[in-house]
């Protein structure tokens, strides 16, 4: 059972569907003007007014990315290079994808802080976007402990200090109302149900852009070169399809986390993190004092589910998730379950009936039950 | 003051010898903690909350001071 949704999810039926009818009719390349391009066009057409209806945007203002990093690069650069006048300074909050994090990285990058149940702090956001702030960025909804954040408080101070806000909506897309007041707003076709190697970039009209790549005649200008059209037709038709299951599924998946929440704060020495009420619908972060994060994956692997971890262990650099890091919370032990449509409640069940037995029995192993 | 030298050890190691050396400790003292693996830095404070110990910060890299209060 596969419980780490948030890293990828299977593809959606009805985008199954969509790639596989796409194999055989768009293929074609659809900047050409004989018959079965101009088919190709019209799909990548109605692939994108899909997506922008969606997403809340004009279908002119949608391009798509080879995938959501992409995305954030090309979106946070974009937004730098076109207000490069202004200044340097791009205000994040200290809890932003990775991918974002590096982008930012290449200018003046201000953090701001989050609370210990990941929320970013309003306030201290607006203050840091005094003069010479080139851009803002804000993930919708925190990937690792699922904590909605403020957009639109945010978006609002942004919109006063005319500062454009990029909108990370990689989380939400599909799964919750997307929120206005952005001015780039990016997200990831494999975390809706879409296939991998689709991202998207919105970028609405007026907003000062300069693509950070040579300017083709590809995707409006503003990524490189001809989208993987079957992909991207996948990619809109499972994003229509989880958007229209999407509250059903918040209502169903919701209350299997709140269960998580609830049977797992009642063992011994575990702190739940993330905000149990503002957070996304299908997403839980835990971590056990004493134990290794590493450890805990396989021991669950070996029960049959399989989970992800914030903890260094687990890390390819060895370090602890910056998001636990930037909430003070305990970051070794650390477990993230992430719910997908295919989750049903006997699921949850059984992990919940596996899970003490398991942090237990590794607990006895490393001698540290006592303490 | 007393030691935890656990430098060199990966976590949860350096809290798991915080937590052993506690029973031995009396009330006020404080021990200083030596730990370069980087989780230290968060899971040392975050240990003293849970546990409610204080938190006496890093006087220097890789060095955590923890005081008993119970």
């Amino acid at each position: 059972m596969n419980f780490d949704s948030a890293s990828g999810l299977a593809l959606h039926p009805a985008g199954r569907e969509a790639l596989l009818a796409a194999l055989d009719d768009g293929w074609a390349d659809p900047g050409r003007l004989y018959s079965s391009a101009r088919r190709a066009r019209q799909l990548l057409d109605g692939a994108r007014a899909s997506v922008a209806a969606v997403l809340g945007a004009r279908p002119d203002e949608v391009t798509f990315t080879p995938n959501g990093t992409t995305s954030l690069y090309a979106g946070i650069r974009g937004l730098a290079a076109g207000r490069a006048r202004v200044g340097n300074r791009v205000v994040h909050s200290a809890i932003e994808h990775s991918a974002a994090l590096h982008a930012c990285a290449e200018h003046e990058a201000v953090s701001v802080p989050v609370s210990s149940e990941g929320r970013v702090d309003v306030e201290a956001f607006g203050a840091a976007l005094t003069g010479g702030t080139a851009l803002a960025c804000l993930i919708a909804a925190s990937h690792e402990v699922g904590t909605v954040q403020p957009v639109p408080a945010v978006a609002d101070l942004c919109a006063a200090a005319e500062v454009p806000l990029l909108v990370d909506a990689a989380m939400i897309a599909g799964r919750a109302p997307v929120p206005t007041g952005w001015s780039v707003l990016t997200a990831s076709a494999r975390k809706w149900g879409g296939p991998p190697g689709v991202g998207v970039l919105a970028v609405r009209t007026g907003v000062r852009y300069r693509p950070p790549y040579p300017e083709d005649e590809h995707e409006l200008g503003t990524a490189a070169g001809s989208v993987a059209l079957p992909s991207v037709l996948a990619a809109a038709a499972a994003l229509e399809a989880a958007q229209a299951e999407s509250a059903a599924e918040d209502a169903r998946l919701r209350p299997l986390v709140d269960r998580i929440r609830t049977s797992v704060a009642a063992l011994p020495d575990v702190e739940v993190v993330g905000d149990p009420v503002g957070r996304l619908p299908h997403l839980v972060t835990f971590s056990f004092l004493y134990l290794d994060g590493e450890q805990l994956v396989r021991a669950l692997d070996a029960e049959g589910f399989e989970v992800s971890s914030g903890s260094s262990c687990t890390s390819s650099t060895l370090e602890p998730s910056h998001v636990l890091v930037a909430m003070g919370v305990l970051t070794h032990g650390n477990v993230r379950v992430s719910l997908s449509r295919d989750t049903t409640a006997d699921d949850v069940d059984r992990f919940l009936g596996v899970l003490p037995g398991v942090v237990s029995r590794l607990r006895t192993e490393a001698g540290v039950e006592a303490l | 003051m007393r030691t935890i030298d656990a430098r060199g050890q990966r976590c949860p190691v350096p809290v798991i010898e915080l937590a052993k050396a506690l029973p031995s400790m009396v009330l006020g003292e404080v021990v200083e903690v030596l730990a370069d693996d980087p989780a230290a830095a968060a899971d040392i404070p975050a240990w003293c909350r849970m546990r409610g110990q204080a938190y006496d910060g890093s006087p220097s890299p890789d060095t955590y001071l923890v005081r008993k209060l119970q």
